[in-house]
């Protein structure tokens, strides 16, 4: 799993970490590239992959990448 | 950046000029899906009127058509016909299409023309600092009714089916899954397709009217206060209903105005 916030576009909007079921997004004082606060991935591994974050961005600047399974 | 929003954004005119939150953001989210699953981007081109939601498609990297406040749905009357066999994609706020548009509205939906009209509902005027809206609830305060509205409210999608507009959605920035799936039905629909999208302004809307400038409580908001049922239902019902209220054939205008050309045209020869 592979979670990654665009830190050009990010306007610290806070949706993401409201709606991710897995509380992966939280507040932190990272700021993107325009001034405002992002938010830190903490715990990816628990990603899910309902892809609400993407959904939701209202940037777009959320991308959520598959992870390949392994055949072991 | 999201892969899909790398594929369809014009990436020099980022970032958006959209607040931290803004609902427009996440129906340009939902458009981008819709269009990549129609698989459509060489068939469709935009229409966009005055207003934050006018800045929606112009992020898109296609045709698009940024017309004058109130216009949009004239101005897309004349490229659908100019250019029939395009699908074409309105985006209009509820200033722009109800109130100073209102006559073109109920015009274009008459005449069931197939296009697809977005319209985004922040029941204010957004851009230009929080005047009221002819989709402003009565009684709510805005900095043109700072004792309160004294005017009642259209219900865009009530009118535009009473218009005669033949697919009639209402949906909400809380609900992206149906979002795109109206955006796609609409898109396909062939005859005048009217979509309203319940959206958080945080900066007006929110500071003014619901005294909660957080966008997702706003998001929320707009799933506690409204209810799915797939019809509009009587006029002031407690909660605001969304769903799909209309979907019909019936004969679209542009085709019917190609049959008279073709007409004309064989019986002058």
């Amino acid at each position: 799993m592979k979670i990654a916030i665009d830190e050009r576009y990010c306007t610290g909007c806070g949706i993401c970490i409201e709606v991710c079921p897995k509380n992966i997004f939280k507040d932190s004082y990272m700021r993107s590239q325009q001034g405002y606060l992002m938010p830190e991935i903490k715990n990816e591994k628990n990603c899910i992959e309902c892809n609400l974050c993407e959904k939701l961005c209202p940037e777009m600047c959320i991308n959520v990448v598959s992870e390949e399974v392994s055949q072991v | 950046m999201l892969d899909l929003a790398e594929k369809y954004l014009r990436k020099d005119a980022l970032p958006t000029i959209f607040c931290p939150g803004c609902g427009d953001g996440q129906i340009l989210n939902a458009t981008i899906k819709a269009i990549d699953d129609l698989k459509i981007r060489k068939n469709i081109a935009s229409v966009s009127g005055i207003g934050c939601s006018g800045w929606i498609p112009v992020y898109l990297d296609m045709d698009v058509l940024h017309s004058i406040h109130g216009r949009a749905v004239a101005a897309a009357e004349g490229l659908k016909l100019s250019s029939p066999d395009k699908k074409i994609l309105v985006f209009t706020g509820d200033g722009d299409c109800v109130g100073i548009g209102g006559n073109h509205f109920i015009h274009a939906a008459r005449r069931n023309i197939d296009l697809t009209v977005i319209m985004v509902n922040n029941f204010i005027y957004g851009m230009t600092g929080g005047q009221k809206a002819p989709t402003t609830p009565l009684k709510a305060i805005t900095k043109t009714s700072p004792y309160g509205n004294s005017e009642r409210a259209f219900d865009a999608s009530r009118l535009a089916i009473t218009a005669g507009a033949t697919y009639v959605a209402r949906w909400a920035t809380i609900y992206p899954n149906k979002l795109e799936a109206a955006i796609k039905k609409g898109i396909e629909h062939e005859g005048f397709s009217f979509i309203e999208v319940l959206s958080q302004c945080p900066v007006q809307t929110g500071k003014y009217i619901m005294n909660e400038t957080n966008p997702w409580n706003m998001m929320n908001w707009f799933k506690e206060n409204t209810e799915i049922k797939n019809n509009i239902g009587e006029k002031n019902s407690e909660k605001i209903r969304l769903g799909e209220f209309i979907n019909e054939e019936e004969e679209e205008f542009s085709t019917q105005l190609a049959e008279v050309r073709r007409k004309f045209n064989e019986n002058s020869n």
